[in-house]
């Protein structure tokens, strides 16, 4: 949670999305747009593999049909340079098939990628896109291009947020408290990666990510209040409450956030917030104060910063050719460092870094924070 | 009175006196005209670097940095802007032109603002080099191993160090001297900005108050023992002096070449210890009165120390082991180093007693001909150790000073 309220991102009425047919993400839609050969690319990924079908497409829409043989829930991404997703769908559990429609204007070198366990860089294939489609070079249209994208990520994110929630939730009042455990932080990943959008609602995250500061007559809510409870002090006669609340806050920011009207300004300083969510929240332990689960939060909110900066990295390029490869060369060093600490499909616990750890983690944050503070005073020079 | 701050200045001359810029306050100042005004512009560049002869500002705040990532190019890069930056800062200038409110709204201002309107308080900004920056960990991560010189080595331990090495050591230095701490403060929180990425701060210090004359325009200030600190020290107005024990000339380094050593050391001082000790102990144990600041064997403060003079007891009128018998070139085979040292509160310890003490900083051709054995006597022999513990150990390598156009470390790193 932040400490600040967020300069509100502006909730209007009305579908920010300029592009209309930026349909990628959405897996309900079968019938837009071809891959190779008019059909859709097939994708079978495995716990170990991911064939592609096609390394190559046209520009345009391009469609992936996504099969998880494997027995881990897996992800598939379509990346540009700078790990700027093109789209995503993420979340395919074992045996279901997922489509993806992503909309690729440019030709060029991409990169796809499985994500068995919804963890790391995944197992990555190269895939080259030719030709390109018609599409206005005004920079206007550009940011436009980067916010919508933008709001894709999150809107995915979202979807997969209320799912994990669920399990989540579910796992709590089954009384089944190992797995809601293991269930924590992994439901907060999703959380994390796009807080920024989430806490620009400033009714919803004190009730779902407050903290228990002790201030009179501020109720304590949400994740910590059931982290608490997990950890320390037992189920509670409400804890079951908590947990529906928190269910249905999630999916009252899932309403919510349809109508979400971004700027390119407002991505650069979610960016920038995430990585100071980092730094006063992280680092220092006090975000999951009874889990001590931070590492995932960590790695969650470096990922959301990630992935807007990467909506808007076409504007970056444009106008500063030296400040997009700083930042991917920055976000691949925390990157490391973070892998560094991964055990099993999580992270070391907080109580375990030892102070030169979190020497090394503060010193990766400042080294990444800076560039992308100037991120927002790029795209709007 | 110089080397009054510029808080304290203002306080004195009244609230009539406008501090429109450098220079404004002189008329202000009771001292001659030819003395400068604490709010100057010190010369950046010049022979040597400024901050060493310069006589010593009012307060500091020193900062060790290490470098955490990069090459050779980027920490060119990085030397580059530093100098392009504390060359503005040491003119009263933000970081960059209309760095603090006049560039980009929507990015965060280059320069934080919090020194906008002072002047430019006699900053003066001194880099130099540690051990690290040649060879860490025997790798030479910068090609430079070769250029590492001879005498520049991590100090040897001595009787009663408690060092710890988190406040120790360090691959690059920078020594912020001013006579405003929000000045000082400013320069160093901006190069450590510009640094991130590059650099990261190791340790840092705060100084408030000189403990050395580094001028003969300059009084004796007093340490937190309440005692002179410098009256004999190594002063601006003794070229000789200054060539004989602090300028490195016909080095095996050119790139060294009019450059010198600086050795630091925090030194925690037990100081309710210490405010338990009798006058007579105290003046014993230093070899000096605290009231002039007069040798035992004189009655002023400059009268020379002579340590043969015997007392009617027939025991030397300045102890065997006295402070300043110990550490003075007569006893050490006329070994002198130039002191700039600092006094420093780092609030309390958590038991009640005050963390502080006196920040020790050092200008000398050769640590190991000047320092050490300095060090090694009092640490062995001098009874002010038992009121003393030093507790960070840095030595770091100083170039010369920057002609028109260059930059920090050029000569080292091109």
């Amino acid at each position: 949670m932040s400490r600040r309220t967020s300069t509100g991102i502006v909730c209007a009425g009305i579908a920010a999305v300029a592009l209309a047919g930026c349909t990628s993400t959405a897996p309900t839609q079968n019938n837009a747009g071809g891959g190779a050969a008019g059909g859709p690319i097939a994708v079978k990924a495995s716990d170990t593999a991911c064939d592609v079908g096609a390394t190559e497409a046209p520009a345009g829409n391009i469609t992936f049909s996504i099969n998880n043989a494997g027995s881990k829930v897996t992800e598939f991404y379509l990346y540009g340079v700078g790990d700027r997703i093109m789209g995503e769908v993420e979340n395919i559990g074992p045996g279901i098939t997922r489509q993806l429609i992503v909309e690729v204007p440019d030709g060029g070198a991409y990169t796809t990628a499985c994500k068995p366990g919804m963890i790391g860089d995944g197992i990555r294939g190269q895939f080259t896109v030719t030709g390109n489609t018609q599409r206005s070079t005004d920079a206007n249209a550009k940011l436009a291009e980067a916010t919508a994208g933008y709001k894709r990520y999150v809107t995915s994110q979202i979807e997969t947020l209320v799912v994990k929630t669920q399990e989540f939730v579910t796992a709590v009042k089954a009384g089944k408290i190992d797995e809601a455990k293991a269930l924590f932080p992994v439901s907060r990943i999703y959380w994390e990666r796009i807080e920024p959008v989430a806490e620009s609602f400033g009714d919803i995250d004190p009730k779902v990510d407050g903290r228990d500061d002790g201030e009179p007559g501020v109720p304590f809510t949400g994740y910590h209040r059931i982290e608490k409870d997990l950890w320390v002090d037992g189920i509670k006669p409400d804890t079951n409450q908590m947990a529906d609340n928190l269910l249905a806050d999630m999916k009252d920011l899932q309403t919510r956030v349809a109508t979400v009207e971004l700027t390119p300004v407002q991505l650069a300083n979610g960016a920038k917030e995430l990585l100071d969510e980092v730094a006063t929240g992280k680092i220092t332990g006090e975000e999951d104060r009874y889990s001590h689960t931070d590492l995932w939060d960590f790695k969650a909110n470096v990922e959301g910063s990630q992935a807007s900066v990467a909506a808007l990295r076409p504007v970056i390029d444009e106008k500063n050719k030296e400040l997009g490869p700083q930042l991917d060369q920055r976000f691949a060093a925390i990157e490391k460092l973070l892998e560094g600490y991964r055990v099993g499909d999580g992270f070391k616990l907080y109580t375990e870094l030892t102070d030169d750890d979190k020497k090394k983690m503060t010193e990766a944050v400042d080294a990444l924070a800076e560039p992308i503070s100037q991120v927002a005073g790029v795209v709007t020079s | 009175m110089s080397g009054v701050s510029r808080r304290r200045l203002l306080g004195a001359a009244g609230a009539g006196v406008a501090l429109a810029g450098a220079g404004a306050a002189a008329a202000a100042c009771s001292a001659p005209a030819t003395t400068p005004s604490p709010s100057d512009v010190v010369p950046f560049r010049g022979t040597h670097q400024a901050g060493i002869i310069t006589p010593a500002q009012d307060r500091l705040h020193f900062a060790a940095l290490d470098v955490i990532d990069g090459d050779r190019a980027a920490l060119q890069s990085l030397f580059r802007k530093w100098t392009a930056a504390a060359e503005r800062m040491t003119a009263g200038a933000e970081v960059t032109p209309g760095g603090a409110v006049n560039r980009n709204p929507d990015a965060p201002p280059d320069d934080n603002g919090e020194a906008l309107g002072l002047p430019a308080s006699q900053l003066t900004i001194t880099f130099g080099v540690g051990p690290g920056l040649f060879a860490k960990a025997g790798v030479d991560r910068f090609g430079l191993a070769a250029k590492r010189p001879a005498e520049l080595l991590d100090l040897p331990p001595f009787t009663l160090d408690d060092i710890d090495p988190a406040l120790s050591g360090g691959d690059i230095c920078i020594q912020a001297c001013a006579n405003d701490p929000q000045v000082a403060v400013h320069a160093v929180r901006h190069l450590a900005r510009i640094g991130f990425g590059t650099t990261a701060v190791r340790w840092s210090q705060l100084g408030f108050g000189r403990t050395s004359s580094t001028s003969t325009t300059q009084a004796t200030p007093r340490n937190l023992f309440g005692f002179k600190d410098g009256t004999n020290n190594l002063k601006a107005e003794d070229p000789a002096g200054l060539d004989e024990h602090v300028w490195i000339k016909g080095g095996a380094q050119p790139w060294l070449e009019g450059g010198t050593y600086l050795v630091a050391r925090r030194i925690r001082m037990h100081i309710e210890v210490w405010d338990r000790t009798s006058l007579n102990d105290q003046q014993l144990l230093v070899g000096r009165n605290k009231g002039e600041g007069a040798p035992l064997s004189g009655s002023k403060e400059f009268d020379l120390a002579d340590y043969e003079l015997k007392g009617e007891d027939g025991q030397p009128t300045i102890a065997l082991d006295a402070h300043i018998r110990l550490a003075s070139a007569h006893a050490l085979g006329g070994v002198k180093i130039l002191r700039r040292g600092y006094n420093f509160v780092d609030g309390s310890d958590g038991q009640g007693h005050l963390n502080a003490g006196l920040f020790f900083l050092a200008f000398m051709k050769d640590p190991a001909k000047q320092f050490v054995p300095m060090q090694s006597a009092l640490a062995n022999n001098d009874t002010m150790m038992e009121y003393i513990e030093h507790t960070s150990s840095a030595v770091f390598a100083v170039p010369p000073g920057l002609g028109e156009g260059t930059y920090w470390g050029q000569s080292l790193i091109e």
